[in-house]
């Protein structure tokens, strides 16, 4: 039982330590970033590695960033898909990979026992590194990939959802769901996504998160063991400026469901800008909070429209979509889409109140060592500052900024930021 | 290497060491609430989750569904505090808050900077007994329920197969019944229903307290004690056993819904912890479960999907920790020119292989490492932690249990893992469930575009 003293000691450390996360920042010899967190306590590390690679960068094939992604771990340098996956399963290592509009990911969660972790970094190099795009693993995840975009069909939340991006963006790279379409992906060869992985997942290009219980030596280390065997290659251009719908539209999708889905919105904010925190606190207020919020209590609370009535704004590089949702019984669409215009009608001319304004303040810093209080959350937190090079004291700062939201800031940056002249509307259900 | 790993636990004391599922408080209340508190110092912040044991399986036919259906409500106030209150008070201390409803139980949880725990437990010590049900939030919460349910069941394919195949596993266990209840019951609940399933269900005798998180447990014991001791135990009847009928043959059913990709789902009546003779036979299944779905180098995933590629993915699940005995689940899409018979097919050869002949070493070694860095992994999560211990406690299976878990996995052989499938995976309790797609005709009218300032 001498093991709980061991558990103590690092308990204790780990008390002492405690502050708003300190990010550690460096380059390695081939010029990727490294953002590094060491957090203790527990024996174990997460290690991510981030490419400017996402879907935007699909051009006309929409869905080969998520297919390269997908292929990574189907064989690699000698070992076959088997093989990974008992490499880092025998070590009870996780391994994921995934893509967004703006970026491709590759992840292990491994334990930090030196024995463990050097087979599952070694396994996640060669994922990393030398992933084959075999012609038979390639034709299998495509049809994988196919049946996945057909399961979509079956969603009308999905179909709403991707005829939202594409009202919103029109011909721009955010405007195509992440997994493409049936039309693009169908004609895929492996050459593609060979193409695709020798372009983007290079040095130049890359950034690797590390959080955990390692020092800083070993995360050095890291970093440089999975990023040596990429090519330096060059950074891609960015990615275009969104341009505005020009006007409003209102779409119907006719589809066998109980409930109608209607999704509401236009382009948003992005993630260096400046009007960011006073959207992100306004909407916090319109829609953002989960269960105290104008939508939330006007279509559901007051009126019993919908199990969710939410709005969001998803910054990106660009301006990420702004979204108001709910989900309605077919009948009463109308009345529940009336509802949320008239609410949010109401707040952008009003703006919210200075009660609302305290409440939600106090809401976001009251809770915001929630925020990154697991490994898993600051990983994400140091992905989002390394990726869209967000200052290191971006947590420190974090509350500051909240509290510095004025309600005429909130206000202004609305009218300017979200026109109800130019919004866009989906609805996805039986209507008829 | 392999050899190493088998001994992962010994080799590795520090990692075995935090495998273990770490010092828990209990102190139990006169008035009969149990609290279990769990230090975890990591990260200022302390979750408090309030667990009832009562769920979907201890509903009656006619109000199936009635304890989610409460669990809505107690979002709608106390004389104390009412409609909308509890809601803005978590909020404005930063918390976040929200509830489930599960078959076997109802819990409530609040996550917060550490210093505002007081908050949690004024708040649900009051609505513990203190709820004030009105008819007419109760008809506006309704509409939310009927909604919800539409959302997760109606126009969800898979869910409605599940749910179908459920009611046809399961003859007189109340694991027949959805979750969520059935359409016309929740149609039908009664503002007097919800105060008879209140009034009988949430009582400090009836309920776990468990808090996680950065917090010292003697302090959280005397702040338990200032708000939740004064309030009055009840007088808990027994709930009716509702014994599973003997399955004697496979059931077989089809479910047509508008789809695209045919589905299917098999499942055959097995023990879970709670009812487990002996225990390993649980433990065995766990590691079962494992062998075919523990991830992608399972035998689902390698034989199946990437192998004989007659699946575009296939999953087992065993939820080890229910109350009642329940059934290990076989789910499966099949390939482009694959049918579910063909599935069908090719997963009851996967059980004939799991009964004639033993799994691999290395296919064991790899799941025991796994449960071990899980075990790790998981107190990540101060949520996760107070999941396990409030679940565990509230089947009744007891919050210690999850002390043995890592050992008892590793104590499971290759002839026990043989054993379960030869006595369990049989043809006699197996229910399968087909969904037979159905055509979505869709039609997007196109864009409408509406100039200027409309009317809104």
């Amino acid at each position: 039982m001498h093991f709980n003293l061991i558990g103590l000691a690092l308990l204790l450390l780990s008390q002492t330590v405690w502050s708003a996360a300190k990010i550690e920042n460096w380059q390695t010899p081939q010029g990727s970033r490294v953002y590094y967190v060491r957090t203790a306590g527990l024996p174990m590390v997460d290690v991510r590695v981030v490419f400017d690679a996402g879907s935007a960068r699909d051009e006309a094939q929409f869905g080969v960033a998520a297919l390269t992604s997908a292929l990574l771990d189907s064989g690699a340098g000698e070992l076959s898909a088997d093989d990974i996956a008992q490499r880092f399963e025998s070590v009870g290592a996780n391994y994921s990979a995934g893509v967004s509009e703006d970026m491709a990911w590759l992840a292990v969660r491994t334990l930090t026992e030196k024995a463990l972790f050097d087979k599952a970094l070694a396994t996640f190099e060669t994922v990393l590194s030398k992933p084959a795009f075999n012609q038979a693993d390639f034709e299998r995840e495509k049809a994988r990939t196919l049946a996945g975009l057909k399961h979509r069909e079956e969603s009308p939340g999905e179909l709403a959802g991707i005829a939202f991006n594409k009202a919103l963006y029109g011909d721009h790279p955010y405007a195509h769901p992440e997994t493409g379409v049936v039309e693009t992906v169908a004609g895929f060869s492996a050459d593609d996504l060979k193409n695709f992985y020798q372009k983007y997942y290079v040095a130049a290009n890359a950034m690797v998160v590390i959080v955990g219980d390692v020092s800083r030596e070993q995360a050095e280390q890291t970093a440089n063991q999975l990023l040596s065997k990429l090519p330096v290659g060059s950074k891609p251009a960015e990615i275009p400026a969104v341009t505005m719908p020009s006007k409003a539209s209102k779409q119907h999708i006719e589809f066998p469901s109980t409930q109608t889905h209607v999704l509401v919105g236009l382009p948003g904010t992005y993630r260096k800008d400046p009007d960011y925190f006073a959207l992100y606190v306004g909407n916090h207020i319109l829609g953002g909070g989960s269960m105290v919020s104008r939508l939330f209590e006007e279509v559901r609370e007051k009126r019993g429209l919908a199990y969710g009535a939410y709005s969001v704004f998803a910054p990106m590089y660009r301006q990420g979509p702004f979204m108001m949702s709910l989900q309605t019984r077919n009948d009463q669409t109308e009345q529940a889409l009336d509802v949320l215009l008239k609410t949010f009608n109401e707040f952008l001319e009003k703006g919210p109140s200075d009660k609302e304004l305290t409440a939600a303040k106090q809401n976001i810093t009251g809770g915001f060592a929630m925020r990154f209080d697991t490994n898993s959350k600051l990983t994400d937190y140091v992905a989002m500052i390394g990726f869209y090079q967000q200052p290191l004291d971006y947590l420190d700062t974090f509350q500051s900024n909240i509290e510095a939201v004025s309600i005429e800031q909130i206000k202004d940056a609305f009218k300017r930021r979200v026109k109800p002249e130019l919004l866009q509307t989906v609805t996805v259900g039986a209507g008829k | 290497m392999n050899y190493r790993l088998a001994a992962l636990a010994l080799l590795c004391p520090a990692v075995a060491a935090h495998a273990e599922a770490g010092k828990v408080h209990e102190h139990v209340f006169s008035n009969g609430l149990k609290l279990l508190v769990k230090e975890d110092h990591r990260s200022p912040v302390v979750v408090s989750q309030v667990w009832y044991k009562v769920g979907s399986s201890y509903e009656p036919g006619g109000i199936t569904g009635i304890s989610h259906m409460l669990e809505h409500m107690m979002f709608k106030g106390t004389a104390k505090y009412p409609v909308g209150e509890f809601s803005r008070i978590i909020a404005e201390n930063g918390g976040n808050e929200n509830a489930f409803t599960g078959q076997d139980y109802t819990a409530y949880f609040q996550t917060l900077e550490k210093s505002r725990l007081e908050i949690s437990f004024k708040l649900e010590s009051d609505r513990m007994r203190n709820l004030d049900l009105k008819a007419e939030e109760l008809k506006k919460e309704l509409e939310v329920v009927t909604e919800e349910r539409r959302m997760r069941t109606d126009d969800q394919p898979r869910a409605k197969v599940h749910e179908q195949f459920m009611a046809t596993a399961f003859t007189n266990s109340p694991y027949q019944n959805p979750v969520i209840g059935w359409p016309s019951d929740i149609a039908n609940y009664k503002v007097e229903d919800l105060q008879a399933w209140y009034q009988q269900w949430y009582a400090p005798n009836n309920a776990t307290l468990v808090v996680v998180g950065d917090v010292d447990a003697q302090q959280v014991e005397k702040l338990a004690e200032q708000y939740f001791a004064p309030l009055q135990p009840s007088v808990l009847k027994p709930v009716k056993p509702q014994d599973e009928s003997e399955q004697r043959g496979v059931r077989r059913i089809t479910v047509k819904a508008p789809a695209k990709l045919p589905y299917l789902m098999m499942g055959y009546k097995v023990p879970v912890l709670k009812t487990a003779k002996p225990e390993w036979e649980a433990y065995a299944l766990e590691v079962l479960a494992g062998v075919l779905d523990g991830g992608d180098s399972a035998r689902l995933s390698s034989r199946l999907v990437r192998g004989k590629q007659i699946a575009v993915s296939a999953g087992a699940g065993y939820d080890f920790t229910s109350r009642l005995p329940d059934v290990f689940l076989l789910e499966a899409t099949p390939a482009e020119g694959k049918t579910v018979f063909d599935l069908e097919y090719a997963l009851l050869d996967e059980v004939y292989q799991l009964k004639n002949e033993l799994i691999a070493k290395d296919e064991l070694q790899r799941i025991k490492a796994q449960v071990l860095a899980s075990a790790v992994y998981q107190k990540d999560s101060n949520f996760y932690q107070a999941m396990q211990l409030g679940t565990l406690e509230t089947v009744g299976i007891g919050w210690q249990k999850a002390d043995e878990y890592v050992d008892k996995v590793n104590q499971v052989t290759a002839e026990q893992v043989r054993e379960v499938a030869r006595k369990y995976l049989i043809e006699d309790t197996l229910t399968v469930a087909y969904l037979e797609p159905q055509p979505i005709t869709q039609a997007a009218k196109p864009a409408k575009a509406i100039g200027g300032h409309h009317a809104f």
